[in-house]
């Protein structure tokens, strides 16, 4: 029953009243919770975009160790970021971006000790999520003026 | 009481060596020391980076070697992939077992992160000096 390989494991096991073995629950309980409510979708979703954004990262040091390199290589980075496919990624960059910022504004709200009411929390993540879109299309349309001029 | 409950420290822990809560809050504070500071950064970089968008090499090149954008863009480079290996840390510490695994995974990471920050920084430098 337990992985004998990690020490977490102990705390995960409990006994019954009889004296049998049995595994306790995980929370949230994936079976039971609703996952789809506000709070935990956006909490979860703070998690994906971090991760998103780690990825990203690797762009962004392409970036600037092929503007180090030269024009040559700067040329490629322009090549792909102006791609169909870089200016998908890009834009879901972006977005991702804005985002795991906005949510992580919120969080540091929450870690100063403010907004925990239920009204105020679902209104703190509406404005994550409406804010998130104004961000990327705010970004995006400087970028695209910039391109164009 | 026995002795070895005498210490703020669980069996477990003790047995394990790893203190009573590994690096106890350090961890937790860092995450939010470093997001409080990329988030200036961010709305920074984001928003010049976007003004440059289909800049040539010579404009560009130009932008990331001037002194105050190389010193901030190195800033962000650090701080940002402290916050990142911390960030995944956390991730693998949550959803991948067995322990052997956590501590290869993070390393991993962690090696990542150092290399990719010396390279931005070590790119950034060049163009600066």
């Amino acid at each position: 029953m337990a992985n004998s390989h990690d020490a977490r494991e102990a705390t995960m096991i409990g006994r019954r009243t009889d004296g049998t073995i049995v595994r306790r629950p995980l929370s949230p309980h994936l079976q039971v919770y609703d996952m789809m409510q506000m709070t935990s979708a956006l909490s979860i979703m703070h998690r994906i975009t971090g991760s998103a954004w780690a990825i990203g990262l690797i762009f962004f040091v392409w970036f600037l160790a092929a503007a180090a390199s030269g024009p040559d290589a700067y040329a490629g980075v322009q090549w792909f970021m102006g791609s169909f496919i870089g200016v998908i990624m890009l834009f879901g960059i972006t977005a991702v971006a804005w985002y795991h910022t906005l949510a992580g504004v919120r969080h540091l709200v929450w870690d100063a000790g403010y907004g925990y009411d239920i009204p105020t929390t679902y209104r703190t993540g509406w404005a994550v999520i409406i804010g998130t879109g104004v961000m990327t299309v705010l970004t995006w349309i400087v970028a695209i003026i910039a391109w164009a001029s | 009481m026995t002795e070895h409950q005498s210490r703020l420290q669980t069996p477990l822990g003790r047995v394990r060596g790893a203190g009573s809560a590994k690096g106890g809050t350090h961890h937790w504070w860092m995450q939010r020391v470093t997001s409080l500071s990329l988030l200036p950064l961010m709305i920074w970089f984001a928003f010049s980076i976007a003004a440059k968008a289909g800049a040539p090499w010579e404009v560009m090149a130009e932008w990331i070697g001037r002194p105050v954008n190389a010193v901030l863009l190195i800033v962000l480079i650090a701080v940002g992939f402290y916050h990142t290996a911390s960030g995944l840390q956390v991730v693998v510490e949550d959803y991948v077992r067995p322990e052997r695994a956590v501590m290869l995974s993070n390393l991993a990471i962690k090696a990542v992160c150092v290399l990719l920050g010396l390279l931005a920084a070590l790119s950034v430098l060049r163009l600066a000096i």
